[in-house]
């Protein structure tokens, strides 16, 4: 049974439509992820999901009811915010009662429950501050507790990294993983950060202007995008995306692109997409780790095709170096381990793994 | 900051001294001259003119001593009192109702509000034409069937008092009532859902997460109104001036009333002080706590 | 089972009816005591604007409370030139005119030099600017009681005793603490580095008043106008002590017109006569409101 059931869900603000129509599920413990960028709706879809906002039209189920009109605090969730909204006045402790006050739950299971989750998240020795006194981490632990001592069917998270510095965000991020393993509550997560819902989540729901995109596993939602969008919004460095022309070579379906300084690249097509395609235009999709130097190694894998390009600028990181190439009119970003990293002004010769590559229609930018 | 020596530039420098001088110059006498002289006043032998035959406290003795003075302190402290905890719980009630997503918002709160722009002078007038029996709010609701309802207070010398609170509070409770609002508004919405998922009824909300959330607005809201309590005159003045006999005089009234009607300005001055230490034991230890309280969260910081 | 649950449409809401019931009652609650606050708040009002219209034998019949009957003007222009006060019949006008040649003046000079001040010590802070600003700011607090003898006797030093101007001084030094009070507080929120950026491009002390604060100040500016306005419209306890007679303010020609009701209460010119002492602040409040109310919530809190 689905933990969560969310079908044809619509909402409208006055005159705008602010979902239009979104259809997700979560099985019991699994942890799906809402993705998007600002404005795509999926703060709005899960503020409906926590009864915060009206239903314009469609159904919300929780296991096995249908939540429409019921109360948030009817519904057996818990919630984790952005700015963790902890009651100022009270203390720690007292922030973690709350809830359990409200329904009249008996003080020695109250304290019984605090002491079990506090220990969880290792914020014993905070309880009886105020969160004033408490740093961003802290904060962010204390608003989980608050939610854990609820003990409920769903949880939901709504960009609770944000408003973290980057290296407490990676830790964080750690951290929640490990407490989703051991605690293994059905959860709903919502961040623009297209990494955390990458590491986090075992099935991802890519929203943009109140649509699920795609919703699906992380390999399927990264190697197997269902459109341009999703392919753009996956993967930092993004996608690079060239306008290009299937042709046939000796028989072989290629896709071919203008090169700078003249000439076309023509590399060749795998995976059964060039049959697919009805248009001859397309558009070809490169993820920068796609990208390598030739080399024996290169030449021997399978479905790696060669071409040429000038190197415009070189971003060494330390760990791989990133590079800006020309392919004809377009700059396309790539990804080079440090060994074999371009060199400023250089025409590389490059390898590119056409056994990843995706090809998009260009006018409904679905990939083909 | 660099600059020449000539006498142009260091003009130019001392600029912005010269330019708050005059100001300065005219607070300071304003503040500390002004109360000063009183304060002489208050210890000389003047009567109907300043003289400056030095008394000691003995007008402060005649104050004390005066039955009309305690009736005004009196008076001020049970109106004070009164005043202050019924205008907040109104202001609380309406900026509470108008907080709970009302149409025609403004409408309701420019209804509140809009005694904030009429001096008490026209407010005290025209309610005392209400609590004329004859005329006003009683004539009224007798003629409506309840033939034995009475309500003339500013005839009744025991309770005229009550007339001045009541219209007190209807002055005002449009200005607790804007504070309150604004207060209500400044709360994190977050806080309020997350209170909503954790199961909490609205009003135990508002009891435990909202209303603590603001008790620094409670406060402030209490001294200003204190300490406009202390200062009624204009009220009294206007509704009951200070009548029926002297049954609503306060200390305000008095220093006039001494000042200017009997040629006592040695006694007014000294209700006059006294006036001013009751602000002063208002103000001073508020201005304290809001230093401690300032120094507190830069420490934390 | 839960296939069986989920396939079956439409679903049915049991919890929508109860939740749209709960909320009709609490709405009916709320609309119910917010109208009986308005219905107070209004009689006060409705009394003195209706009862100048209505005749008085009418007024005297159906009480002060009523709706009127019948519609006459005649009680406005009596009110005006006609009606008696303190010995005097020319009615409210000359107390009119005391009160707007004294208000308008003062308004402005008491702004002016507020924003000014306001502008030293939020951009210009020296040292013992804070202890300034608090002095000036205990101004705001001084009960008026404590300075009737000095200021009479200042005013009569300078030959300003029973007039119009000495009036308009005493405003503009009273209301000086409170207007430095606003600006001051709004003007700290302008980034000091508008300042910083324009010293170095060579702007001395007035040209960065007029050329960087006064353009974004209209907000402040316009609060303070309403709110002295307002406050030196409405005053009264200057006004009686230290003028007498035909050139005293507004105020105290309704107080003394209040208090000389002989034998008979003319409330219609009285009303009519109130409504000429109100309605300048009062149409200002309605046109400005939203003025108002930023002028509390910045100030007062503060």
């Amino acid at each position: 049974m689905a933990s969560l059931t969310v079908r044809n869900l619509r909402k409208n603000f006055g005159a705008v439509e602010v979902l239009k129509g979104v259809d997700i599920e979560a099985q019991t413990g699994e942890f799906i992820a809402l993705v998007g960028p600002s404005g795509c709706g999926k703060s709005t879809l899960l503020a409906m999901i926590a009864g915060l906002e009206s239903v314009t039209s469609g159904e919300i189920w929780i296991g096995d009811r249908m939540v429409n009109s019921v109360a948030p605090k009817d519904r057996d969730i818990a919630m984790v915010f952005q700015s963790y909204a902890l009651y100022p006045t009270m203390t720690v402790r007292e922030n973690m009662a709350f809830g359990m006050e409200s329904r009249g739950i008996p003080k020695a299971q109250q304290a019984e429950t605090i002491a079990r989750v506090a220990a969880l998240l290792q914020i014993e020795p905070l309880l009886a501050r105020k969160p004033g006194q408490l740093s961003g981490g802290q904060r962010q632990r204390v608003a989980m507790g608050r939610a854990l001592v609820r003990d409920p069917a769903l949880f939901l998270f709504d960009e609770p990294l944000s408003n973290l510095d980057a290296k407490l965000r990676v830790d964080m991020r750690t951290e929640i993983k490990k407490l989703h393993q051991r605690v293994g509550k059905t959860t709903v997560y919502v961040t623009h950060d297209q990494v955390e819902a990458m590491t986090l989540a075992s099935r991802i729901a890519v929203m943009h202007q109140g649509q699920v995109q795609q919703f699906d596993e992380p390999d399927a939602v990264y190697n197997r995008p269902a459109n341009i969008f999703v392919a753009g919004f996956m993967g930092s460095p993004s996608m690079n995306f060239i306008q290009a022309e299937i042709t046939t070579d000796n028989g072989k379906p290629v896709v071919t692109f203008p090169l700078a300084g003249g000439g076309t690249a023509s590399l060749p097509l795998f995976n059964g997409a060039a049959e697919r395609a009805t248009n001859r235009k397309v558009v070809l999709g490169i993820r920068p780790e796609h990208l390598s130097r030739q080399s024996s190694a290169t030449a021997a894998k399978p479905g790696m095709a060669t071409m040429t390009a000038p190197v415009e600028v070189v971003e060494p990181t330390g760990a791989e170096t990133m590079a800006v190439l020309r392919f004809g009119d377009r700059e396309v970003v790539g990804r080079f381990s440090p060994d074999d990293a371009p060199k400023t002004g250089e025409n590389m010769p490059l390898a590119v793994d056409m056994s990843r590559a995706c090809l998009f229609d260009p006018t409904t930018e679905k990939r083909i | 900051m660099a600059g020449g020596n000539s006498l142009w530039e260091r003009l130019k420098r001392w600029t912005p001294i010269l330019v708050i001088a005059p100001a300065v110059f005219c607070s300071f006498v304003y503040v500390f001259v002004f109360s000063g002289w009183t304060l002489y006043i208050s210890l000389s032998d003047s009567t109907l003119l300043p003289t400056y035959g030095f008394k000691g406290l003995d007008n402060y003795a005649s104050l004390w001593a005066n039955r009309r003075w305690g009736v005004a302190y009196s008076n001020l402290f049970f109106f004070s009192a009164v005043y202050v905890l019924v205008t907040m719980a109104v202001g609380l009630l309406l900026a509470l109702l108008l907080d709970q997503k009302i149409r025609a918002e403004s409408f309701w709160r420019t209804m509140y509000m809009y005694p904030l722009a009429v001096s008490f002078i026209v407010t005290g007038t025209v309610w005392q034409w209400l609590y004329n029996p004859t005329s006003g709010i009683q004539f009224l609701v007798n003629s409506l069937g309840w033939t034995d309802f009475e309500f003339a207070l500013t005839t009744d010398r025991k309770n005229a008092i009550w007339a001045i609170i009541i219209t007190g509070i209807w002055q005002s409770a449009g200005f607790t009532m804007a504070l309150f609002l604004a207060g209500l508004r400044s709360v994190d919405g977050d806080i309020v859902k997350a209170a909503q998922i954790d199961g909490a009824s609205t009003f135990r909300i508002y009891r435990k997460v909202i209303l603590p959330s603001i008790t620094p607005i409670f406060l402030a809201v209490a001294v200003v109104q204190l300490q406009a309590a202390i200062k009624t005159f204009d009220l009294a003045v206007a509704l009951t001036n200070s009548g029926p006999g002297i049954s609503t005089t306060f200390p305000a009234t008095y220093v006039y009333d001494f000042m200017f009607q009997r040629g006592e300005i040695g006694q007014g001055a000294a209700a006059a002080m006294m006036i001013l230490a009751a602000l002063a034991v208002v103000l001073v230890p508020y201005s304290l706590y809001l230093a401690w309280r300032r120094r507190r969260e830069v420490a934390r910081v | 089972m839960s296939d069986a649950v989920l396939s079956s449409a439409p679903a049915i809401d049991l919890e929508a009816g109860r939740a749209r019931r709960r909320h009709l009652l609490s709405r009916v609650v709320i609309y119910g005591l917010l109208t009986v606050f308005a219905l107070i708040y209004l009689i006060p009002l409705w009394v003195v604007f209706f009862n100048s219209f209505r005749p008085l034998p009418e007024i005297s019949a159906n009480g002060l409370i009523a709706f009127p009957l019948s519609f006459r003007l005649d009680a406005w222009p009596q009110a005006w030139s006609e009606f008696c006060i303190g010995g005097q019949c020319n009615g409210m006008q000359r107390y009119f005119w005391n009160s707007v040649m004294m208000v308008v003046p003062a308004t402005i000079i008491s702004t002016a030099m507020g924003a000014v001040a306001g502008y030293v010590l939020s951009k210009w802070r020296f040292k013992g600017s804070e202890i300034v600003f608090g002095m000036m700011l205990l101004g705001v607090f001084m009960p008026g009681q404590i300075a009737l003898l000095p200021w009479a006797f200042v005013l009569g030093q300078l030959g300003l005793s029973n007039s119009v101007y000495g009036l308009i001084l005493v405003h503009c030094i009273q209301g000086l603490s409170f207007t430095t009070l606003f600006c001051r507080n709004y003007f700290i929120g302008i980034p000091d580095d508008l300042v910083k950026a324009a010293r170095i491009d060579g702007a001395g002390f007035w040209r960065i008043f007029y050329k960087i604060i006064l353009p974004i100040s209209p907000p402040i500016l316009i609060v303070t106008v309403i709110w002295q306005f307002t406050g030196i419209w409405n005053e009264y306890l200057f006004g009686v002590v230290l003028n007498s007679g035909a050139n005293q303010p507004i105020t105290a020609a309704l107080v003394a017109l209040s208090m000389s009701g002989t034998t008979v209460r003319t409330y219609d010119v009285m009303s009519a006569a109130v409504l000429i002492g109100a309605l300048p602040p009062l149409l200002v409040y309605f046109f400005g409101g939203k003025y108002f109310v930023r002028g509390l919530t910045q100030g007062a809190i503060k």
